[in-house]
Parts: C-alpha cells; sequence; structure tokens
C-alpha cells in the first residue's frame, strides 16, 4: 500500500512546486494534513487562483469521508485522550480499509497503524522527493503505468474477501459500493462518491429475515 | 500569512477535526449493535469503490483508459493466487504497456 502512493506523493511534490509553494509548505501539507485527494485538490484550487476559502473548502468537501472512517475505527482506537489524538491524524483510505479487513481488536490496531505509519513516512518522503524533482514533467505517473499501483493495490486487499466461502456475499456488498461509487462520480464533488459508497453500505438493511 | 499558509492552517485545522472526531468522542466504546455489524460490511464496499473511482474517476469524469486494463490484469494475477506485489507491478507494467503501443 505505501509503495502504491510512493507515485502520488512525488506528483503532489512537483505540483506544490508548480503552484509556486515553498518545500516547507509542501511538507506541511503532507505531514499536517496527511490526506492525499484534500491536499491535490487544495494546491489544485489554488494553482488555478482560486481563494484560500475555496481551496479550504474543496479539501475538506472530499475529506468528509474521513469523519465515517473515524467513527468506525473509534472502537479500536482506545486508550487516553492524548493517544485517541494522535492517532486520529493516521485516520485515511489506506489504514481504514486495512484495518476493517482484520480480526480482532489487536489485528486491526496492527493493521491501522503499520497500514498508517507506513503510508505516512512515504507519503511525506516522495512530497519532498517530488518538490526536489520538479523538472520531471506532468507525465511521469502515466507514461509509467504508476497510477494503476493504487487501484490494483485496492483490488488485492479487497480480493480475499471476494473467495471463499463467505464470497457470494462479500461480493454482493463489493458490487453494491462499486456501483454506488461509479454512479455518483460525474454527479457529486471528487471524494463523496467513496462516502456514499460506505456510508451506503452501512445503512442498508441486513438482507434476509435474521 | 500567505494564502498557502492560511489554506495549510485551515485544511489542516478542518481535516483533523473530520478524522479525530470519531475517536475522540467514542474512543474505546463499542459502537451501537447495528452499527458494528453493519460496519463488517465496510472494507468491502469501501475498497471496491475504491477500485472503481481510482481506475476509472478523473475528478467528476468518468474516464476509461489504460487504467483499466493495468486493473483486469491485476485481477487475472490475483485469480492465480499470485501475492499483492506481483499483482501491483503487473498492473503498472501493464498500464505502462498499452500507453506505449497506444
Amino acid at each position: 500500500m505505501a509503495f502504491a502512493v510512493a507515485p502520488f506523493g512525488l506528483v503532489f511534490g512537483v505540483a506544490c512546486a508548480d503552484a509556486g509553494l515553498s518545500w516547507l509548505d509542501a511538507t506541511g501539507f503532507s505531514a499536517l494534513v496527511f490526506a492525499g485527494s484534500a491536499q491535490f485538490a487544495a494546491v489544485g484550487v489554488l494553482d488555478d487562483g482560486g481563494t484560500a476559502l475555496a481551496a479550504i473548502g474543496a479539501g475538506l468537501l472530499l475529506n468528509l469521508r474521513s469523519l465515517a472512517f473515524g467513527v468506525v475505527l473509534a472502537p479500536d482506537l482506545e486508550g487516553p485522550l492524548w493517544r485517541r489524538a494522535l492517532l486520529a491524524q493516521l485516520v485515511i483510505d489506506e489504514s481504514t480499509a486495512v484495518a476493517t479487513l482484520q480480526e480482532g481488536r489487536g489485528g486491526r490496531r496492527y493493521g491501522f497503524l503499520a497500514g498508517g505509519l507506513a503510508v505516512f513516512v512515504v507519503w511525506n518522503l516522495t512530497t519532498l522527493l517530488g518538490v526536489a524533482l520538479a523538472s520531471l514533467g506532468d507525465d511521469f505517473v502515466t507514461d509509467w503505468g504508476l497510477d494503476a499501483a493504487a487501484p490494483a493495490a485496492f483490488l488485492a486487499l479487497v480480493w480475499p474477501r471476494l473467495v471463499g466461502p463467505s464470497g457470494g456475499e462479500g461480493r454482493r456488498i463489493a458490487l453494491l459500493g462499486a456501483a454506488v461509487a461509479a454512479v455518483s462520480v460525474p454527479l457529486v464533488p471528487p471524494g463523496i462518491p467513496i462516502l456514499l459508497a460506505t456510508v451506503g453500505v452501512l445503512a442498508a438493511r441486513p438482507e434476509g429475515g435474521r | 500569512m500567505s494564502t498557502a499558509v492560511a489554506v495549510l492552517a485551515g485544511l489542516a485545522v478542518g481535516t483533523y477535526g473530520l478524522k479525530a472526531a470519531g475517536p475522540l468522542v467514542l474512543g474505546g466504546r463499542r459502537l451501537p449493535a447495528w452499527l458494528d455489524t453493519a460496519a463488517q460490511r465496510l472494507p468491502a464496499a469501501l475498497l471496491a469503490a475504491l477500485v472503481v473511482v481510482s481506475t476509472v474517476a478523473d475528478g467528476q469524469e468518468l474516464q476509461l483508459d489504460a487504467r483499466v486494463v493495468g486493473v483486469l490484469s491485476a485481477g487475472v494475477l490475483l485469480r492465480v493466487r499470485a501475492p499483492m506485489a506481483v499483482a501491483v507491478i503487473g498492473a503498472v507494467a501493464a498500464t505502462a504497456a498499452v500507453r506505449a503501443v497506444s
């Protein structure tokens, strides 16, 4: 997972340089915000000449799903207030996905930490690298097919849920989530489709009369 | 304060608030039973949505491009029990190859 986000970290660093941000700004984004799509959106608005308020709004809208993730992860992120506060920074798509796949609280905490920290380190390092290598050009990621890395990684993560004894239900849920997301992409701002798929499945009635 | 720093500060605070609302308010306590069972379904739906969005979305547009070939290749590799790393590398290679010849 961490390697899958590396090219995007690079691109973010390059995007910041293109928008005239310093390496300090770029690092600040990647460390303090730590939410890839929100970072890209905010920098994109700035690059287009938007106001600070517009950039913040775009970023937060993309990140609404973090609220749903935080609620679902909450039971496993217990402990003193300061620890929960610290761990909360690591809530992202990847750490949520890895954590929720694990059985048992210990496994989920480990998955969350491992996924979150690995991505955090790689994301920040590659952001710095990206700013330094700003001469790479826009096509670096697409020329090397690196934008297929994240979807492939997500597919690999969900695969066990799609096969095996409970695979039938897994496939149904996955299909529902995928359909909701796909249909909503043109209809709502970026980031919201993920939220809709997640919340939609959370709210759906259980099958059967059990 | 430059615009960039203002955006950084605002976004950092706002995003963190979204992330932390759950753990800080609920931390350690069990979710209500219905939400707990519903949440069991979350990974499959979330990951499936992520697969779809990261494959065919470009902002708010649906765009079918070489990424689809990459993801399909990953699917084939996973079907024959390849490990995750192989599937990812295969996807990247397939996508790059399609772009190189088209």
